[in-house]
């Protein structure tokens, strides 16, 4: 029991960090993206100053993994509150979306670095 | 005063009933429980509703007035009033006993989960702790001890409304208090029992509570305390 109730408040704090990361990262994604398309960039000529680029990776990285955090335990609480599901296997379900979104996220990721 | 008469309905029944009215005369500086007092000794004396103290520290006369959850003993007429006309209900998330008086045992035994009590760690024999009062934690227990368990905060929240099992403000307001209070002994008990989904968590911070609290105290800033609190708590394993 009590060591349910420090998993939901994990969670909790879990959702947090993650938001506060989403929150700058979004912002950086967005403008980054603005800038580079005002000058008419491709998407290839994009793909040619990103590879390679240690920086990048790590940025788009560290993105994949607050989202992959964030959405789960989102979908948590909405699950609790608006439909009362609950229990292991939503739980499990979760934990499948959490792998998939690290597991895709990530994959893009290299493919605009390597 | 626009009128010398209120057209003033009441609810008058249990779950079920419905709304009957009266008229009341306007008086000067009248306020609202003035108004329900005036038709139970002149008009209907079967008309239940409740009140003790009539200068806001009991916290016993809250009703919804015209949609809105207030002490009505602190209720200015005036204030509230809408083309001579007022509606008063019982208090909302609560079951209604009869006409304006709820059933407010589900509200306190709320108070009772959420480790709403005192712990001491001291006897008879220890000295009187000495606690300062410019401290962060007695600021904080300051901030949101004067509740006086009237219901309104209760009545006026929304995930209250949605979820029966949640605490509420006013329950994790004094288990705020209480964490802020350094002669306490239980703050990790007391902290794993607001934890989760029906505790502080499940707060939207809609701040509803903290909108219509008659002692305009901040509930909400003391369920975000907690929020805080059992996190560290998490994170240092002693939840």
């Amino acid at each position: 029991m009590r060591r349910a109730v420090r998993t939901e408040v994990l969670l909790w704090v879990g959702q947090r960090v993650s938001a506060a990361v989403l929150g700058v990262a979004v912002l950086i994604h967005l403008v980054t993206m603005s800038y580079a398309v005002r000058g008419g960039l491709s998407a290839a000529e994009i793909l040619a100053r990103t590879h390679g680029n240690v920086g990048w990776l790590l940025f788009y990285g560290v993105f994949v993994l607050a989202a992959a955090v964030h959405v789960p335990i989102g979908l948590r609480a909405i699950a609790h509150e608006w439909a009362g599901w609950r229990g292991l296997g939503l739980d499990a379900i979760l934990a499948a979306v959490a792998a998939a979104l690290l597991a895709l996220g990530w994959r893009a990721v290299w493919a605009v670095y390597a | 005063m626009s009128s010398s008469v209120l057209g003033v309905r009441v609810w008058r029944g249990g779950a079920t009933g419905e709304f009957r009215e009266y008229e009341v005369p306007r008086r000067e500086s009248q306020t609202v429980l003035d108004v329900v007092t005036y038709i139970q000794r002149r008009l209907d004396p079967a008309l239940a509703y409740r009140f003790a103290c009539r200068v806001g520290m009991c916290g016993s006369c809250a009703m919804t007035v015209n949609g809105v959850a207030r002490w009505t003993c602190r209720t200015h007429v005036a204030k509230v009033v809408v083309d001579d006309a007022l509606e008063i209900a019982p208090l909302a998330n609560l079951p209604v006993i009869r006409d304006l008086v709820t059933d407010m045992r589900e509200f306190f035994d709320k108070w009772a989960r959420a480790k709403g009590s005192f712990a001491p760690t001291a006897t008879r024999r220890d000295d009187f702790a000495v606690v300062r009062p410019e401290t962060t934690a007695r600021r904080a227990a300051d901030a949101a001890i004067e509740c006086i368990g009237c219901g309104v905060c209760y009545a006026s929240c929304d995930v209250v409304r949605w979820n029966p099992e949640y605490l509420g403000p006013a329950a994790l307001n004094r288990a705020w208090t209480l964490a802020n209070d350094v002669r306490d002994g239980a703050r990790n008990a007391r902290l794993a029992a607001v934890a989760g989904d029906a505790g502080c968590h499940a707060c939207h911070t809609q701040m509803g509570c903290t909108e219509r609290c008659p002692k305009e105290l901040s509930p909400t800033a003391s369920i975000a305390g907690l929020k805080r609190a059992t996190a560290l708590a998490a994170l240092k394993g002693e939840l």
